[in-house]
């Protein structure tokens, strides 16, 4: 991530250019966020997929927000992008745009509007509301009946998001011919009459003219030069880490918003000469995946929720056996069942902590699409290297989200790797001579010449695997676990604080709200708050010199989508105090299983603030 | 997941080398009771490895927790001692990502049908590659004397002073019915027989199990006299013109009381998990001859452009 955009708010020339009714002329613009909320069958996300892959091919950044419901169809879906010519870090607060395609549309999300913001609604369903009238820009569309229209009268209005897409790149002056080559390709595969629907849908949605709608904006090309854009999902961007970073073994079993990670995967890692297993349930998911890894590979599993609870004691086993492991846990609102379709970052303690006895264990958290690519791949080198298991931490909202980013370079990134089952003189698994805890796996097929074969195990082990209850052995074998990880603690980069490298109060966060949290400093810094952030990527072990960067602030205000508990800090800030002992380590929670609004940041920031003179 | 330069490897090199020795492939002494029926299991599979010319490094043997899931730490080779229950799944990612290797997993009746009852049925169904000896004692033995899920109805624990309560899991219908291919029943009393078995067992191809009778001489000693002719009972083949093709004869000489019969009750074949998951890796991958992972993988992502 390079420096941040600050740019005009899209919002303040809208209201201008409609109260001058000067709407003929496109007003330039550098960045517009659009909702789109109707019917989960409907189709929304295809539009929002429209968009980020047109963003990704026009130089411009993009970042987009889904909301599912956890019905099985229909209910409300949502889904919000925001296209911007600078750094776009987070989905945006509010929209400038709502497409509302049915009443309950219009309701719930006439208040997610800037002020001043355009109101896009169907007609044939939606009834404006004499109170919001005046307050926003309405449009009515009678989007149904015209997409009828549109694709020959077949009576179903299936197809309406196409022609909504067409309206959006109309009012937007979108690159109608890289979106025509888009829905070709999309649909392409589906038969020419369908098409053919989609194109006229697309065309006549573009056609529809009005004074109110027409060439309204004009997005601004993006400043600096840009390489190619790769445009998916966070669930996809780690499916597709973990397999260049050359896994060639998984098991999982499905479970909202993990499934489709394992379905990438059981789709994708045959093509590799790989295999994921669907299992009979989530224990022998993460038992299968340690198999293999015993086999000499790295086996993978994840889950979400439940899924998570009920791997623990295998993954203590990995602990104790020290098997190569990754484990994906899409985080989702807990306890229990919970909120299966909303964010929360609740399962950091059940990664650091989850299951019986002192069972030290890696856990990376990736923050965006782009990060989980890169965090899936660090992840699996870091099981093979340290013999560990291997948390990788993302959340619903990056996972369903969809972002352009730059393309990786594939060739250098990519690995096949090969099974070594090559002969060795002697070999002991659970070597206690480096020091550094590390000790290496041999598979079974490796030859061992002396004739005296590893047994990994559960059961507290000396060095060659075999049963022992010695307390002195329990010592350096506990201390073997736990050194490794302080070895790697050596090699992680050196935390990168955002803003002054010191001052009055520093930003602490995890995982997806990297986004918001930057945007809110820039934003404070703006108005003349000496702020800064932190986002810590690996979590356990925590990499060197946070208490240096702690010691040049006031205040340490750690932002997390979890519950402030009985003592008031999150579950990242717990650790933290642990840490550092350090009592200036304070919480920012927000439990509302909803990611963090910018606005809500600074605002909690500045109440925090007030609560607490500052000693400068 | 193609390894098979380094079966030819294993081979050619054993044709080179001695067959492993029993002192060569005996490893640590038994933490097992005097005269319990699982040193006759251990000793028939160095006999079965020796039979076999399995190169010593092959060797690979899985366990859960129990008594006899003690058993890879008393072989010289390849071992892992797993957690409770799930040592079927453990051994499928195993198989499945290691066909030149043939699994051995061992376990107790606890293992296999309470806590991991479930995998078993479909570790079975979904037909995994490798050998699974269960040995029943029908008793908890190394928590000292609780009701198993074999336990008879009316026998005396710990935990059901006046007798079991709960019906017995019977392993061969639950095997036949689960979907298992090859479904065996041995006892610890009959060692060539066990060993026979275990032969048959490593032949076939697909997931073959094989229920062992073993006593538990200090929690439930005597339990399986009336199949051992040596106290005066009588061990059973099976009879003589069973068709082991035939679902219904062997689910029919299952239901038999105890001790029942011994020998292969069920056994068909039908293609492997191992089979069909690299069936499907050569579809996928003769679509992209030739080319390697970054290759693969580029063509995926020039789609998300």
């Amino acid at each position: 991530m390079g420096q941040i955009y600050f740019i005009f708010s899209m919002s303040e020339t809208t209201v201008s250019e409609a109260n001058n009714g000067n709407d003929s002329r496109a007003s330039n613009i550098s960045e517009a966020t659009i909702r789109l909320a109707g019917n989960s069958q409907d189709g929304i996300q295809s539009i929002g997929g429209f968009l980020a892959r047109l963003a990704g091919r026009s130089e411009r950044e993009v970042m987009t927000m889904m909301t599912i419901p956890s019905t099985i169809s229909g209910g409300a879906s949502i889904f919000q992008v925001r296209l911007g010519s600078g750094e776009v870090l987070s989905p945006g607060d509010k929209a400038d745009v709502l497409f509302a395609f049915y009443q309950h549309s219009y309701d719930n999300h006439v208040n997610n509007l800037t002020k001043g913001g355009i109101l896009v609604y169907d007609s044939d369903h939606v009834e404006p509301r004499e109170e919001w009238l005046t307050k926003y820009r309405h449009i009515g569309i009678a989007i149904s009946s015209l997409t009828v229209e549109a694709i020959g009268g077949t009576a179903r209005d299936k197809g309406k998001n196409i022609y909504a897409l067409g309206l959006i790149a109309g009012m937007f002056s979108l690159d109608t011919t890289k979106l025509e080559r888009l829905i070709n390709e999309r649909f392409g595969g589906k038969g020419e009459s369908i098409v053919k629907t989609a194109m006229d849908a697309f065309q006549a949605g573009c056609r529809y003219q009005s004074n109110d709608i027409s060439n309204l904006f004009r997005l601004a090309r993006g400043g600096a030069e840009r390489s190619n854009q790769v445009v998916m999902s966070g669930n996809e961007a780690i499916g597709y880490g973990l397999i260049a970073a050359g896994v060639r073994f998984g098991a999982g079993y499905p479970i909202t918003p993990w499934s489709e990670i394992m379905e990438l995967l059981r789709r994708e890692l045959p093509k590799y000469g790989g295999s994921f297993i669907q299992c009979e349930d989530e224990i022998a998911s993460v038992s299968m995946a340690i198999g293999a890894s015993y086999g000499g590979h790295v086996g993978v599993t994840g889950s979400s929720g439940p899924g998570i609870s009920l791997k623990t004691e295998a993954i203590g086993w990995a602990v104790m056996a020290e098997m190569p492991l990754v484990v994906i846990d899409v985080q989702r609102g807990g306890p229990s069942t919970g909120l299966p379709t909303d964010v929360e970052q609740s399962d950091l303690n059940i990664a650091l902590y989850g299951g019986h006895g002192d069972s030290p264990r890696v856990v990376l958290a990736a923050s965006d699409v782009e990060d989980c690519f890169y965090t899936a791949i660090e992840a699996v080198n870091i099981a093979r290297k340290f013999s560990v298991p291997v948390f990788v931490l993302s959340d619903q909202a990056i996972a369903t989200r969809i972002e352009a980013f730059n393309e990786p370079d594939l060739k250098t990134i990519c690995k096949d790797v090969e099974l070594d089952l090559s002969p060795v003189p002697s070999h002991k698994p659970y070597d206690l001579s480096s020091g550094d805890g590390l000790s290496r796996h041999r598979a079974p097929g490796t030859r061992i010449e002396d004739g005296r074969y590893p047994v990994v195990t559960g059961l507290e082990h000396d060095e060659s695997g075999h049963p022992s209850g010695d307390a002195v052995n329990h010592i350096e074998m506990t201390k073997k676990r736990r050194n490794k990880l302080k070895t790697l603690a050596d090699e992680l980069p050196a935390p990168e604080v955002y803003g002054a490298d010191s001052g009055d109060v520093l930003l602490v966060g995890w995982g997806s709200t990297k986004g918001p949290l930057l945007e809110a400093v820039e934003e404070l810094s703006n108005n003349g708050d000496a702020l800064s952030a932190l986002h810590i990527k690996h979590i356990n072990p925590l990499p060197n010199g946070l208490d240096a960067i702690f010691s040049r602030f006031n205040s340490v205000y750690v932002v997390e989508m979890n519950d402030g508990g009985v003592y008031g800090y999150g579950q990242l800030a717990g650790v933290l105090r642990a840490r550092f002992a350090d009592a200036r380590i304070k919480g920012i929670n927000k439990t509302a299983a909803r990611r963090w609004k910018v606005s809500e940041i600074i605002e909690r920031v500045k109440a925090c603030r007030a609560e607490e003179p500052v000693t400068a | 997941m193609s390894d098979s330069a380094t079966i030819e490897q294993s081979s050619q090199d054993a044709g080179e080398r001695q067959p492993v020795t029993k002192k060569e492939i005996t490893a640590d002494h038994p933490t097992w009771c005097p005269g319990c029926g699982d040193f006759s299991v251990l000793s028939i599979y160095y006999k079965l490895i020796q039979k076999r010319n399995i190169p010593h490094e092959s060797v690979t043997t899985v366990a859960g927790i129990g008594c006899s899931s003690r058993f890879p730490y008393f072989v010289q080779a390849h071992g892992v001692h797993y957690i409770h229950g799930r040592a079927l799944s453990f051994a499928s990612g195993l198989s499945i990502s290691r066909p030149d290797l043939h699994v051995f997993t061992f376990g107790g009746d606890g293992d296999a049908f309470s806590i991991g009852g479930n995998h078993f049925v479909h570790t079975a169904r979904k037909n995994v590659k490798m050998t699974y000896v269960v040995m029943d004692n029908f008793v908890y033995g190394l928590t000292k004397k609780q009701t198993s899920p074999t336990s008879p109805l009316g026998f005396k624990s710990k935990t059901d002073n006046w007798g079991a309560l709960d019906q017995p899991v019977n392993p061969m219908k639950l095997a036949i019915s689960a979907g298992a291919t090859f479904v065996a029943r041995t006892s610890h009393t009959n060692p060539k027989h066990l060993l026979e078995m275990m032969d048959a067992a490593m032949d076939h191809d697909g997931f073959s199990f094989i229920e062992c009778l073993s006593e538990c001489t200090e929690f439930f000693a005597g339990a399986f006299d009336n199949s051992n002719p040596r106290k005066g009972g009588e061990f059973k083949l099976m009879p003589e013109d069973h068709d082991p093709t035939d679902e219904a004869a062997a689910y029919a000489v299952a239901g038999e009381d105890f001790p029942g019969r011994f020998g292969i009750f069920y056994q068909v074949l039908r293609p492997t998990k191992n089979a069909l998951e690299a069936g499907v890796i050569e579809a996928a991958q003769s679509k992209f001859k030739g080319q390697q992972a970054h290759d693969i993988l580029q063509a995926n992502f020039n789609k998300m452009k």
